[in-house]
C-alpha cells in the first residue's frame, strides 16, 4: 500500500457472501489482507449468512427482508461493512432500503447499514484512498465488468486503477467488457441454454485478447467465465481482483 | 392478446442453434447500440433530454384524463372524429364498423405495434377485407405469416436470400415471375407492388407515435414514407393508438422527437416526421375525407396506481431490445409476444396475464443495460422483478424453485445449519470433482445444477468453507 496505515481506529466487517464462503475461500482472505494492509481492523462475523439476493430476484420479499434483518444483527456494529462483490455489495446498498416502509422498526437500521456498505475494490479506492498495492505478477489479464457493480454502484476505473498498480501485470481490454457474462443468478441455471450461450460469446472476446486470466470482481460471474473455458479446454486462468492484488499466489486458484 | 411465452426456453434453444437467425441479430446487437452511442454522444443534452423526457411522461400520466379529453376536443374542433375502446375486442370492432360505414374493400396499413397487440390485421381479413401491411418490413413478415421480430426492425432479422424467396413466391400474382436477389431491386419490386395496393386503397390505417393534446394532432415517425400514403392517398384515414401516447404540448414533442430517433436507430431524426389533424378542409390539395381515431385501453388503466406505472412512458423505440444480451441471443420472435425484450417481459404480463407470461420477466440476468439506454428511463428490471413477485405471490413459481428458496430462506435465519449446510455441499463437491491440469472441477452436476453443466464446469475449491477456515483461526 502506498501510505503508511493512517485509518486505525475504524472497525470492518467483512461479509464474505455465500459464493465466496463456499466456492472462492481464497478470496475472503485475499479481502482480509487487503483491508488489513490499508491499516483497519476487520472482524468476520461468524453467524453472516447471504444477502438474500436469491429470494428478492425470485419475487419472494419476505424471505429477503428475513436476510435484511439477519444482516443488521451481525454488521450494525461497525464503521463500515466491507464485501467482495459488486452484486451482493448493490443488494445491500441499493436494495435492502426499499424492501422497508419508513415507519418500520428496521428502517433506521436497514438505511444506516446500507450507507456503510461498500464493495471490496471501491472501498479501497474510494473510501481509503489507495491508489497502489504491493503485489506482483508477470501475467497479462483482462478485466470484466460484472454488471451490478458497474451499473448499480458506478465501478469501472477502480479496479483498473489497482491493478495497473501490479508489478509486471499488462491489462488487455476484451471487447464488450461491460456485456453481461450470463450469469445472473439463478438465471443461469433456470435459462441454461441462453446463459451458456451468452457465456460463449463473452469467452470469445476473453480468448481474442489473448490474455493469461480473466480477472473480475463478483465470483458469480468468475465461476461462470472460468467454467466455460475450462470446458472448452482453455488454459486461460481466472481470478476475483482481490486475489491478483493481494498478490496470492495465481498459479493455483482453487 | 394472443402469446406463446410458455414456450420461451425450446424457442431460445432452436434461435441460438440458427445460425441465420444469429447473423440477423448482428444489428440489433452491435450496429444499432453503435449508431446510438454515436449520435447520444454527439448531442451534450441528450441525458439532459432524458430527464425532461422522463418528466413530461410522468406529468402526463398523472394527468392522462385531462390531456386525453383535450387532446378528444380539438381533434373533434378540426371535423376528425375519436372512438375510446377498453379492449382488443371493441377496437376491432370499431375499426370493422368504420370499414363497413366506408364500403371499403382494401384496406392499406402502415406499421402500429398497437394493432399487432390488437391482431387487427386476423379479424378485418377474417370479415373478408384486404388488408395489406406497406413498411417493407410488416408487408415481409406478413406475406411470411410471421410475427414481427422487433418493435423497429420487424424484418431485420431476415436476409436478403429469404426475402428474395419470399417476394418470389408472393408477387408471382403480380406478373412478377424473375426471382430478385439483389436488395435495391428487391426493395423497387416491393414499391412497384405496394403502389397499385395504394391506389387502390379504401382506408388507410396508420398509428400513431405521439398524440398532441393542445392541437388535436396525431404524429407519426417513419424512415419510409408510406405512413404518410397510408394516410392521405385512401378516403379514409383511421388511426389506431394506445391512450398513452398523449403529450401536452408541440413543445414537450420536440422533447421526444430528439430522442426517440436517436434511441432507436441512431438517426438525428427519422427520415419522416409528419403531423395530422382532421379530414381534408376544402382549400387542401389532398387528405382523406374522415379521420377517426382509435384510443386504446386493452389493460393501459389497469397499470396506472401500480408497480409498473412507469411502463406507460416507453415510447417503442427498442433501445431496451437492442442493448439486452438476452434479446440479442435469442430474437423476438422467442418471446411469443408482439413486444419482446424487456420492455416486452414488462408489458406482456400487463396485457396478457402473469401466468402465460411469467417465462418472460424471469429471462433476465438483471444486467440492467435497458434501463441504462431507456430514454425515458423506465426501471426495467425491478419491474420485471415486481412480475417476479407477482408470480410468487400466486404461488405460480415452480414448486421445486419454491421450496429450494423456502430451504434457503430457513437457512439464512439458522447460521450454525447455514455453515454445516455450505461445508457439506463443499465435501459433496469435492468428493464428486475431479482434477484436470492442476484444477479441480466438477463437470457433471445433480438436480438444478445440470443447468449450470450442461454448458460449463464448476470449479471446487480444494478447501473448507472461509468461514470456517477463519473460526478456526486462519487469517491469511
Amino acid at each position: 500500500m502506498t501510505a503508511q496505515p493512517t485509518t486505525s481506529g475504524h472497525r470492518i466487517g467483512l461479509f464474505a457472501t455465500c459464493l465466496v464462503n463456499t466456492m472462492r475461500p481464497r478470496v475472503g482472505f485475499a479481502a482480509l489482507k487487503l483491508l488489513e494492509d490499508a491499516g483497519y481492523e476487520v472482524a468476520v462475523p461468524g453467524d453472516q449468512t447471504c444477502c438474500g439476493q436469491p429470494n428478492y430476484n425470485s419475487g419472494d420479499q419476505e424471505s429477503a427482508r428475513d436476510f435484511a434483518r439477519g444482516f443488521i444483527q451481525q454488521f450494525s456494529n461497525f464503521d463500515y461493512v466491507v464485501v467482495p462483490s459488486g452484486s451482493c455489495a448493490a443488494m445491500v446498498k441499493v436494495h435492502y432500503p426499499k424492501l422497508f416502509e419508513e415507519d418500520e422498526p428496521e428502517k433506521a437500521d436497514i438505511d444506516a447499514v446500507a450507507a456503510r456498505t461498500h464493495e471490496l475494490v471501491s472501498f479501497l479506492t474510494d473510501v481509503a484512498g489507495i491508489d497502489r498495492v504491493e503485489a506482483a505478477h508477470a501475467t497479462s489479464v483482462t478485466y470484466h465488468d460484472a454488471c451490478s457493480g458497474l451499473r448499480e454502484l458506478k465501478i469501472k476505473q477502480q479496479p483498473r486503477t489497482l491493478l495497473g498498480s501490479v508489478e509486471g501485470l499488462e491489462l488487455k481490454e476484451m471487447e464488450d467488457a461491460e456485456v453481461c457474462c450470463g450469469f445472473g443468478g439463478l438465471f443461469c441455471v433456470k435459462y441454461p441454454d441462453v446463459s451458456g450461450e451468452m457465456v460463449r460469446k463473452k469467452s470469445e472476446e476473453i480468448l481474442k485478447t489473448e490474455a493469461d486470466a480473466i480477472v473480475t470482481g463478483d465470483v458469480g460471474c468468475l465461476l461462470n467465465i472460468e467454467g466455460a473455458l475450462t470446458r472448452r479446454g482453455e488454459r486461460t486462468r481466472a481470478f476475483h481482483v482481490a486475489e491478483v492484488l493481494a498478490g496470492f499466489d495465481t498459479e493455483d486458484a482453487s | 392478446m394472443h402469446i406463446t411465452s410458455e414456450k420461451f426456453q425450446e424457442n431460445a434453444k432452436a434461435a441460438i442453434s440458427d445460425e441465420q437467425l444469429q447473423t440477423g441479430l448482428f444489428i440489433f446487437g452491435k450496429i444499432f447500440p453503435l449508431l446510438r452511442e454515436a449520435t447520444a454522444s454527439k448531442l451534450p443534452e441528450f441525458e439532459a433530454l432524458r430527464d425532461s423526457a422522463r418528466d413530461i411522461k410522468i406529468e402526463n400520466l398523472n394527468n392522462l384524463g385531462t390531456y386525453l379529453e383535450a387532446f378528444e376536443a380539438r381533434v373533434e374542433e378540426a371535423g376528425g372524429r375519436i372512438h375510446w375502446a377498453r379492449t382488443s375486442e371493441e377496437a376491432n370492432t370499431i375499426v370493422e364498423r368504420l370499414c363497413e360505414e366506408a364500403n371499403a374493400k382494401n384496406i392499406i396499413k402502415s406499421k402500429s405495434m398497437v394493432t399487432e397487440e390488437l391482431e387487427l390485421n386476423d379479424h378485418l381479413i377474417g370479415k373478408g377485407y384486404n388488408v395489406v401491411e406497406t413498411d417493407l418490413g410488416e408487408y415481409i413478415i406478413q406475406l411470411r405469416n410471421e410475427k414481427p421480430f422487433h418493435i423497429v426492425g420487424p424484418a431485420l432479422h431476415l436476409t436478403a436470400g429469404q426475402v428474395s424467396d419470399t417476394f418470389y413466391e408472393a408477387h408471382k400474382e403480380h406478373g412478377r415471375t424473375e426471382k430478385v436477389e439483389d436488395k435495391v431491386k428487391l426493395v423497387e419490386e416491393a414499391r412497384i407492388v405496394l403502389r397499385e395496393r395504394f391506389k387502390n386503397a379504401d382506408v388507410g390505417i396508420t398509428g400513431a407515435n405521439f398524440l398532441v393534446a393542445e392541437t388535436g394532432q396525431i404524429v407519426l415517425i417513419t424512415n419510409e414514407g408510406n405512413a404518410d400514403l397510408s394516410a392521405t392517398l385512401p378516403k379514409r384515414h383511421i388511426v389506431v393508438t394506445g391512450i398513452e401516447k398523449v403529450v401536452p404540448t408541440l413543445d414537450d414533442l420536440s422533447v421526444f422527437l430528439r430522442i426517440l430517433a436517436r434511441s432507436a436507430t441512431g438517426q438525428e431524426t427519422s427520415n419522416y416526421v409528419s403531423l395530422y389533424s382532421g379530414p381534408r378542409r376544402a382549400r387542401d390539395a389532398d387528405g382523406p375525407e374522415s379521420f377517426d381515431i382509435v384510443l386504446v385501453d386493452n389493460g393501459r388503466t389497469d397499470m396506472l396506481g401500480t408497480p409498473v406505472e412507469e411502463m406507460l412512458r416507453c415510447i417503442r423505440c427498442g433501445a431496451c431490445l437492442n442493448a439486452c444480451p438476452v434479446f440479442t441471443t435469442v430474437g423476438g420472435q422467442s418471446y411469443g409476444s408482439v413486444y419482446s425484450g424487456p420492455m416486452g417481459a414488462v408489458w406482456t404480463p400487463a396485457l396478457a396475464s402473469v401466468s402465460s407470461a411469467a417465462k418472460l420477466p424471469n429471462a433476465s440476468s438483471f444486467c440492467g443495460k435497458c434501463e441504462e439506454v431507456c430514454p425515458v428511463r423506465i426501471p426495467l428490471p425491478s419491474m420485471m422483478r415486481h412480475w417476479r413477485e407477482k408470480e410468487f405471490e400466486s404461488h405460480l413459481t415452480p414448486s421445486g424453485q419454491r421450496w429450494g428458496l423456502g430451504l434457503w430462506a430457513w437457512l439464512g435465519k439458522h447460521p450454525s445449519l447455514y455453515s454445516a449446510a455450505t461445508n457439506i455441499a463443499g465435501v459433496g463437491l469435492r468428493l464428486i470433482s475431479k482434477t484436470r491440469r492442476g484444477r479441480r472441477i466438477a463437470t457433471s452436476l445433480p438436480f438444478i445444477g445440470q443447468g449450470w453443466t450442461q454448458s460449463r464446469d464448476l470449479a471446487v475449491p480444494s478447501e473448507p468453507t472461509f468461514l470456517s477456515q477463519y473460526k478456526d483461526g486462519r487469517r491469511r
